[in-house]
């Protein structure tokens, strides 16, 4: 009886947790659809004029009317918005992974926990602080005498820096989560830090460190300040490391405070492909996070 | 008519005090006139207790909307109204010019209106076809949407489509940190900014246009071609408040705010 009495409050009590989290979770859901309801009504107008295929069609974004008719282009900036972000990718995931590794496996206790402080600090620096560092310092330096220098490199590198932490620190917290046992049996077996390293905790923690590139190409896709800085805006396709470039979040940025009647419209147009964009992204990082779900199967198959 | 409103703005306090938080005066608009409007703001307050002055910059044409839709008392406009804007009532406060920059090193001093259109459009691309070392000319544009645009295009009689640019500004800083850092580059800005900028050691120059030094003197004259009006759009029914605060920024005592901001006074064009 008295067992049972001392139960009884216990589950009531998880009832109400229970309860309590099962709302937030669908708060959390509802919240995307309820942007999104949002941005498509604001995106109305230009929904029905001139209609979303025409953001696809038009050659190119003017879309203040000056006598000649609007245009709604949106492709070269979705093709920027990529290839920035494939650019600060490149940079970002060698370095990320590598120091991730170095500091969760490699580096002596008091030298990771400085080094992870250090990254921390970097992921806590504002955007703006990384754009104007990359306007005045970065841009001058590409450009040299000739040339702005504002453009994908420029973007991609100062995106790059902007992800490294988030790829460095879900690295290391990934290979931190992998279970002493199947380390120390690698030890073991005679393996030295980098090869435990390279055939045991790296397969088995590939899911979170692809979790985390995910995230990091997330920012990317939505980072908007620090690449408005830096990529010259100019709308046009990718071409030279050189040529500038408007990202879509950039496009948005650039003009939203000034923007009245269809063009803000159009623009929320934009911001709905850039919705659109992330979802696909969301999706496809699921395609490839689910290869491989447990670190027992993916060490065991490291292991073979 | 001032008693009137004197009155009317004394209503509030007299019914008590709490009723003094409703005197709120915003004003949304141009980028360019907003520092200077949060300055006579501050002014306007310490002399007027009890009411507040929001500002919040956003561009002249949100400004505009702004004012028009109620959502501010008054827009600020860094250009001349439309002829589709002609419900509303712009009165000038100061005026501005547009002046061309280039890099601080750059040898050249002045060009032609018409050499400027050329370089915009993409048909001149090296310095040295105006008597500067030779390289290329990077192209600094504004973004779709902003008052320097507009005075820009209307000025050089360019379609902002023909225009070539290589990197797109949206503020001010922007484009003067862009041309600062790149020694080929032309842009254009506020003479405001531009000459604030280039006292606190910017490495930027002011290009003459046509022949006229990009001074306050000129801008004030009207000889200097390039320049604008500072507005604050008004509906045909303004609060009292809104008035008040007119009143008070055309009275020649905020000149010395005006000319702080590197603008020029409209009393001294009297």
């Amino acid at each position: 009886m008295r067992t049972s009495l001392a139960i009884a409050p216990r589950t009531r009590q998880d009832r109400a947790l229970g309860v309590v989290l099962r709302s937030s979770a669908l708060l959390a859901a509802s919240l995307i659809f309820l942007v999104l309801l949002f941005v498509v009504f604001e995106a109305r107008g230009a929904l029905a004029t001139p209609g979303f295929g025409a953001f696809f069609t038009d050659p190119s974004w003017h879309p203040v009317d000056d006598g000649t008719g609007s245009e709604y282009g949106v492709l070269p900036m979705l093709a920027a918005t990529l290839a920035t972000t494939f650019g600060a990718l490149l940079i970002a995931t060698p370095l990320g992974i590598g120091a991730g590794v170095f500091n969760a496996l490699v580096a002596p206790a008091p030298f990771a926990l400085l080094h992870r402080s250090l990254v921390e600090i970097l992921a806590g620096i504002p955007s703006v602080v990384y754009g104007l560092w990359g306007l005045v310092v970065l841009v001058p330096w590409i450009g040299g005498v000739s040339h702005s220098g504002q453009g994908l490199l420029a973007a991609s590198i100062v995106l790059s820096l902007m992800l490294l932490p988030t790829i460095t620190l879900s690295t290391e917290a990934a290979l931190l989560a992998v279970p002493k046992e199947q380390l120390q049996a690698a030890a073991a077996l005679g393996l030295g830090p980098i090869a435990r390293a390279r055939l045991v905790a790296v397969p088995a923690a590939r899911r979170g460190i692809v979790a985390g590139l995910v995230l990091a190409t997330g920012r990317a896709v939505g980072e908007t300040m620090a690449v408005l800085m830096v990529a010259g805006n100019v709308v046009a396709w990718p071409r030279g490391l050189r040529d500038p470039l408007r990202t879509l979040t950039g496009n948005i940025a650039l003009e939203m405070g000034y923007a009245t009647e269809s063009h803000r419209s159009a623009l929320f147009v934009v911001g709905l492909v850039l919705m659109l964009c992330v979802a696909l992204l969301v999706i496809l990082a699921g395609l490839f996070g689910s290869g491989e779900n447990h670190s027992v199967s993916a060490s065991g198959s490291a292991g073979r | 008519m001032k008693l009137i409103f004197a009155l009317l703005a004394m209503l509030p306090l007299a019914c008590g005090g709490q009723a003094s938080a409703g005197r709120v005066l915003t004003l949304t608009g141009s980028s360019t006139i907003a520092p200077l409007a949060a300055e006579m703001g501050l002014r306007f307050e310490a002399v007027n207790p009890g009411s507040r002055v929001d500002v919040q910059s956003g561009g002249s044409s949100r400004g505009i909307a702004d004012v028009r839709a109620g959502h501010a008392d008054i827009g600020m406009a860094s250009r001349a109204l439309a002829a589709s804007e002609e419900d509303l009532t712009p009165v000038t406060i100061a005026r501005d010019g547009v002046a061309l920059i280039v890099h601080a090193d750059n040898v050249v001093t002045e060009l032609t209106s018409e050499q400027v259109r050329r370089i915009y459009l993409g048909e001149a691309s090296d310095w040295s076809e105006f008597g500067g070392t030779s390289g290329p000319i990077t192209v600094v544009n504004k973004a779709e949407g902003r008052a320097t645009l507009t005075v820009f295009l209307e000025h050089f009689g360019l379609d902002s489509r023909a225009i070539q640019a290589d990197v797109i500004a949206g503020e001010n800083e922007q484009a003067i940190k862009t041309v600062a850092g790149t020694p080929g580059a032309i842009g254009y800005v506020s003479i405001g900014t531009a000459m604030v900028d280039r006292e606190a050691g910017v490495t930027i120059k002011l290009l003459a246009l046509d022949g006229v030094q990009a001074t306050h003197q000129n801008v004030s004259s009207g000889a200097y071609p390039l320049s604008r009006p500072l507005n604050l759009v008004l509906t045909t029914s303004p609060s009292p408040l809104a008035l008040e605060f007119i009143e008070f920024a055309r009275a020649p005592e905020q000149n010395d705010l005006i000319l702080r901001e590197s603008f020029v006074p409209m009393a001294e064009k009297l």
